[in-house]
């Protein structure tokens, strides 16, 4: 995949004020034809949220459009400067509301990153459990509210129906169905139930089957391919340029999953293929995402089997310093004493500098960059975040096409709002 | 593939000024703002590191340092699987920076962003909009000095007062 300077694509992308611009200057050209320019949103069922898009259309087709974002702003990144380092875990769950462990996990790493704090083998283990369940839980949303966008109304029941399992499980380990926060700097925050591992494996055989009911509804079906293949097509040079990740990338076949390219919380030690397509086109990166399903459950299974050999061993790094003792030592050990009332009154403080990781979310590349000025709470955080840079790729893809594709595109993009507007 | 040592070399051969450190074990390159895009392009271009994917673009307030700003970038190489960070120093006085939007679209909307909470201007930027704040916000909320405020809550005997001076539309 060797790129050279005058192939590196170079795309303009308007501004929602540019395009407002042309409805004020809007006349007809010399054949009497003129461009309508639309408001798409922000409370429009097939965006995904609260996304306005700002379309000049020329009849039903799509001349070129802007996404307007913001509508969800909430200053996360700002507020996280006000907190210490374990308080903010919550508010990253609320990003990207439907991958939350992806959320703590490479919020977390960075900071272990940063502090250079080593986790214990069973904590990495069921974190990769719990980001492929997550993973599998976003791609179920993803494929229901695809589906329903282009009018196939079952498969949405049938993914809801799924994650509902997914969430129960997570409440069963969390006491929260989707607002989890269960990963700590050094591991996670407590130890697994006892009826977990059973209900996770009983979940997975009984998942399973199910993604080929999904594909029996949608892959040869011709209304589906009709809507889907070859439309939306992005090539793997714009792709890197316009810096798609996740299945949106692999879609155009470019072969690039981080849990492979720059392991993390041993990925590398795992069997599992990474989809790739050919087209680039909606039907492609369908058919990537509800094949990574499947992947998942395969990486699932091999984590189970680990943790099941790995009985007793610590879920959170032994270091006081940044993990608190368990609450029973605190009655006899004047040490966890002191290192629990340090933790919880003030946190710990990594050293000065800046980290950035990197985890594969269900979106994509999801990023996270802290700098620590040695106090206890950071100095500033920034999210890459998926859905965000994501979106910025519709105005391309969806030039020239028409109005109806453009849901499908949105759909197939798959941004959460949320995550979009932090 | 190259290796972390072999990229040093090259960087410091053809951009001798660049200051070459870590960052939490990824390389860290820091270079004067009018090189930025020289540097990048650089990266990107040339065939052995092929720098093709921007990570993503912030800027950081060090409100109390001089210079006061940074713009942080991260650039991947597929082909070499390695992550580079560009560390672009921006004084309060004059706070702008040449765009990456022209070498990187993906850029665009992370250059607005920034612009938007830090006040950081992108010379040549296509369409330095805000992007998350209304397009009537004062200041930029992320800068260290940017004030949190808070709505003062509504009694009786101060309602009067409190929507008269709301900065927001009125009835």
């Amino acid at each position: 995949m060797v790129m050279h300077a005058h192939a590196y694509p170079d795309i303009e992308i308007p501004t929602p004020s540019q395009i407002a611009a042309v409805a004020l200057n809007n006349e007809p050209d010399e054949n009497g034809e003129q461009s309508m320019v639309l408001s798409m949103g922000p409370q429009h069922p097939s965006t995904h949220g609260v996304l306005r898009l700002a379309v000049e259309l020329n009849g039903e087709n799509v001349v070129q459009l802007a996404p307007d974002v913001g509508f969800l702003h909430t200053g996360i990144e700002k507020t996280i400067e006000t907190k210490t380092y374990t308080k903010s875990i919550v508010l990253t769950d609320r990003m990207d509301y439907l991958a939350p462990m992806s959320n703590n996990m490479v919020y977390v790493a960075a900071i272990e990153k940063l502090m250079q704090q080593d986790v214990p083998e069973r904590a990495q283990t069921l974190r990769v459990l719990l980001l492929e369940l997550t993973r599998i839980n976003s791609h179920l949303v993803w494929l229901g509210t695809h589906a329903l966008d282009l009018a196939a109304m079952s498969v949405f029941f049938y993914a809801m129906r799924e994650r509902e399992y997914i969430l129960d499980i997570f409440e069963m380990l969390t006491g929260a169905r989707m607002m989890t926060s269960y990963f700590r700097v050094g591991g996670l925050a407590w130890d697994i139930p006892a009826d977990f591992i059973p209900t996770v494996e009983d979940f997975l055989t009984h998942f399973l089957p199910k993604v080929d009911e999904y594909e029996d509804l949608l892959t040869n079906n011709l209304l589906w391919k009709q809507r889907t293949k070859g439309v939306g097509v992005v090539n793997a040079a714009d792709a890197i340029a316009l810096g798609l990740s996740g299945a949106n990338l692999r879609a155009s076949g470019v072969d690039w999953d981080l849990r492979k390219t720059m392991p993390y919380s041993g990925y590398e030690t795992y069997q599992f293929d990474v989809p790739v397509g050919q087209a680039g086109d909606i039907y492609d990166r369908y058919r990537c995402r509800v094949q990574e399903m499947r992947e998942s459950v395969k990486i699932a299974r091999q984590a189970i089997e680990r943790v099941k050999q790995m009985h007793g061993q610590p879920y959170v790094t032994e270091n006081r310093k940044v993990a608190p003792p368990p609450k029973s030592e605190i009655t006899y050990s004047m040490e966890s004493l002191i290192h629990h009332f340090k933790l919880w009154t003030e946190g710990f403080r990594p050293p000065r500098g800046s980290a950035y990781a990197a985890i594969e979310s269900p979106r994509g590349e999801i990023g996270c960059y802290v700098v620590s000025d040695g106090t206890p709470k950071p100095w500033r955080v920034h999210f890459r975040a998926p859905s965000f840079i994501n979106l910025q790729a519709l105005p391309h893809i969806a030039k020239g096409k028409l109005m109806a594709d453009l849901v499908a595109l949105i759909a197939s993009i798959d941004p959460v709002l949320g995550e979009v507007d932090r | 593939m190259i290796d972390r040592a072999t990229l040093e070399q090259r960087v410091s051969a053809q951009f001798p000024t660049v200051r070459i450190g870590d960052e939490s074990g990824d390389l860290c390159l820091t270079v004067e703002r009018q090189q930025l895009p020289a540097l990048a392009g650089w990266l990107r271009d040339e065939p052995d590191l092929a720098f093709t994917f921007l990570n993503q673009l912030c800027g950081v307030d060090y409100l109390g340092r001089d210079p006061r700003f940074e713009v942080v970038v991260h650039l991947t190489s597929f082909q070499n699987k390695m992550r580079v960070t560009l560390h672009i120093e921006v004084p309060e006085a004059d706070p702008t920076i040449p765009t990456l939007a022209r070498l990187f679209p993906t850029a665009n909307f992370q250059e607005r962003e920034t612009y938007d909470m830090f006040g950081i201007i992108f010379t040549g930027h296509p369409g330095l909009e805000r992007i998350l704040m209304p397009e009537d916000w004062l200041g930029h909320p992320q800068r260290k000095d940017h004030p949190l405020g808070y709505e003062e809550v509504a009694f009786t005997h101060n309602e009067d007062w409190i929507y008269a001076n709301k900065p927001f539309a009125k009835e």
